[in-house]
């Protein structure tokens, strides 16, 4: 039996072919598997199908790379800095290429992920109605009420081929922790068929046994655990850094035109090996400024009988 | 401007978003600005209003520190719940948060807001990012409130795209295409606040910020904007306000122009 533990480089190559559907970001604005992404690029992955709520920058990063043929999102773009601007290429002028776009809100999306989860193949909700985002979309049924014949929408399941999560720490099977805000993790990767999980910690089996409760997903679903430190770089993980803001405002400037997005590609992803290659060109003291200056540790829970 | 101000019209905005939420309100906080609208909230006047993130964050203080995203590290750690998107999502559609805030590049007459596609779907001029969740504080939300650039390019007599529904046509739009929320309770701009008329949901001025003339705020919009015979200089943001707007964001990040 082949273990789970692999390298970032063995997992994207093992579970991420040509052409399948990809869940990423699911936690929202922290917890953005970056390094994983970058090895999607480097890996020249093509076709993909991207998911997720909003995704910060991440999805900019891998259309402008060429990686994507569709994205199903809420929002894709730069939170803290403005328009997302390969993305913004793509949709106007099919630069690198064409881009398929279903939108999504928020909701409707974690319901999508949430028919999924359930094996359900719609859920019903009344969101969006009277919006743009309902006619023509594959995503969207309009409905009705059987009683009151009230207007529903039937958001249909999404069941992505992979959803990529970072955690701040698993055991080598996948049974992993995860705390902070969650967003869409549970229910992405529950209706996922298979989960690459991210983790800053390798540790016990013991470790994660003593909380059961703060377990994100059955490790059965779990076909890859990457040890990765500082994989979600520049998105933060409590407890272990905070957000590289910065960064997000250097790359918002470069992406700017076509060639500073390849520039800055070529420098950050395709020129480096793997993410200590990465970790090694950010300025001398960046990572040490962005570890949390204080601890804040929750009280043990106890779970004896 | 005829006058030197000595705050910024952010700050404005800040303040008149914040003297919206009234006390013990669950409130959606958006991106950007509201985030700022909700810390002074709570210091001021709504001590007891609670603060939804839609990532999966309820707080009843605010973050100690300037928040960039709202899954900043200092947002999660004194939360009063951490959580997944949909629970919160789960209470907007059960009709339990009074009030929401969302952000856009384009309104229209009745409120109806396009963060998606300028131009057409299919070759849009101007992609942006999207919805996130402003089509949905904006269809579930018990009331909403839209803050924005004011801008005639911004301020369209319709739309090209609505992704967060306002009154649509006008009248009882909402209730005939089904949305349970209440629509949008005010346009903040840049320029000063819109609020709706009651029967024909049709938005009209209510008031001008300081330095800035009804006329003025009329040329910037792309319809005849209606101006409400009450009309008037919006209150400035006081000096308490100002400090704990400048506590939040000492460096004006969000609120520099």
């Amino acid at each position: 039996m082949m273990g789970k533990v692999m390298t970032m480089a063995q997992a994207i190559g093992r579970f991420v072919p040509d052409g399948c559907s990809v869940l990423m970001g699911a936690a929202l604005e922290s917890l953005i598997p970056f390094a994983a992404g970058h090895e999607i690029i480097r890996q020249r992955r093509r076709n993909l199908t991207l998911i997720g709520p909003i995704s910060d920058i991440l999805f900019d990063q891998l259309i402008g790379a060429g990686c994507a043929s569709r994205v199903i999102a809420a929002w894709v773009g730069n939170v803290s800095a403005g328009l997302a601007h390969n993305y913004r290429r793509a949709a106007e002028a099919n630069t690198p290429h064409r881009l398929d776009i279903e939108d999504h809100s928020n909701f409707t999306l974690s319901l999508a992920l949430l028919a999924g989860a359930l094996g359900a193949p719609f859920i019903p909700t009344k969101t969006l109605l009277g919006t743009d985002l309902l006619p023509g979309s594959q995503s969207f049924q309009l409905s009705s009420e059987p009683d009151t014949g009230a207007p529903l929408v039937h958001v249909q399941a999404i069941t992505p081929d992979v959803a990529i999560l970072q955690v701040q720490r698993s055991d080598r099977e996948g049974n992993a922790h995860c705390w902070g805000n969650l967003g869409v993790s549970e229910e992405g990767g529950l209706a996922s068929r298979g989960v690459i999980i991210v983790a800053e910690e390798v540790v016990s089996r013991e470790m994660i046994l003593s909380d059961p409760n703060r377990v994100l997903l059955p490790s059965a679903k779990v076909v890859a655990v990457v040890h990765e430190p500082w994989g979600a770089h520049p998105s933060p993980v409590q407890g272990f850094y905070g957000r590289d803001h910065g960064f997000y405002e250097q790359y918002h400037l470069a992406s700017r035109a076509k060639e500073g997005f390849e520039q800055w590609l070529k420098e950050w992803v395709l020129d480096v090996e793997d993410r200590t290659g990465y970790l090694a060109r950010l300025p001398k003291d960046r990572l040490n400024q962005l570890k949390p200056s204080q601890r804040r540790l929750a009280a043990p829970v106890d779970y004896g009988y | 401007m005829n006058q030197k101000l000595t705050y910024t019209m952010q700050e404005v905005m800040v303040a008149v978003a914040a003297r919206q939420i009234r006390d013990g309100e669950l409130v959606f906080v958006g991106m950007r600005l509201p985030l700022l609208a909700f810390a002074v909230a709570k210091r001021m006047h709504a001590p007891r209003a609670v603060g939804l993130f839609e990532c999966g964050l309820m707080r009843d203080e605010p973050a100690p520190e300037l928040l960039y995203t709202m899954s900043d590290p200092p947002n999660i750690a004194g939360a009063i719940w951490s959580t997944r998107m949909i629970n919160l999502m789960g209470m907007l559609q059960q009709g339990a948060v009074q009030l929401g805030m969302i952000g856009g590049a384009e309104v229209d007459r009745f409120g109806n807001v396009n963060t998606s596609y300028i131009g057409s779907r299919q070759r849009p001029t101007v992609k942006l990012p999207g919805s996130g969740g402003a089509a949905d504080i904006a269809s579930l939300a018990g009331r909403f409130l839209i803050i924005m650039q004011h801008e005639r390019r911004r301020f369209k007599e319709r739309v090209d795209y609505i992704t967060s529904p306002g009154f649509g046509e006008g009248g009882d739009w909402r209730r005939h295409v089904g949305l349970p929320g209440g629509g949008p309770a005010a346009i903040i701009t840049t320029l000063g606040t819109l609020s709706f008329d009651p029967e024909t949901k049709e938005a009209i001025l209510a008031s001008h910020h300081p330095g800035v003339t009804p006329d003025e705020v009329c040329r910037q919009t792309g319809w005849p904007l209606r101006v409400s015979p009450a009309v008037h200089e919006t209150a400035p943001p006081t000096d308490e306000e100002l400090a704990i707007i400048r506590h939040y964001d000492p460096k004006g990040f969000w609120t520099r122009p």
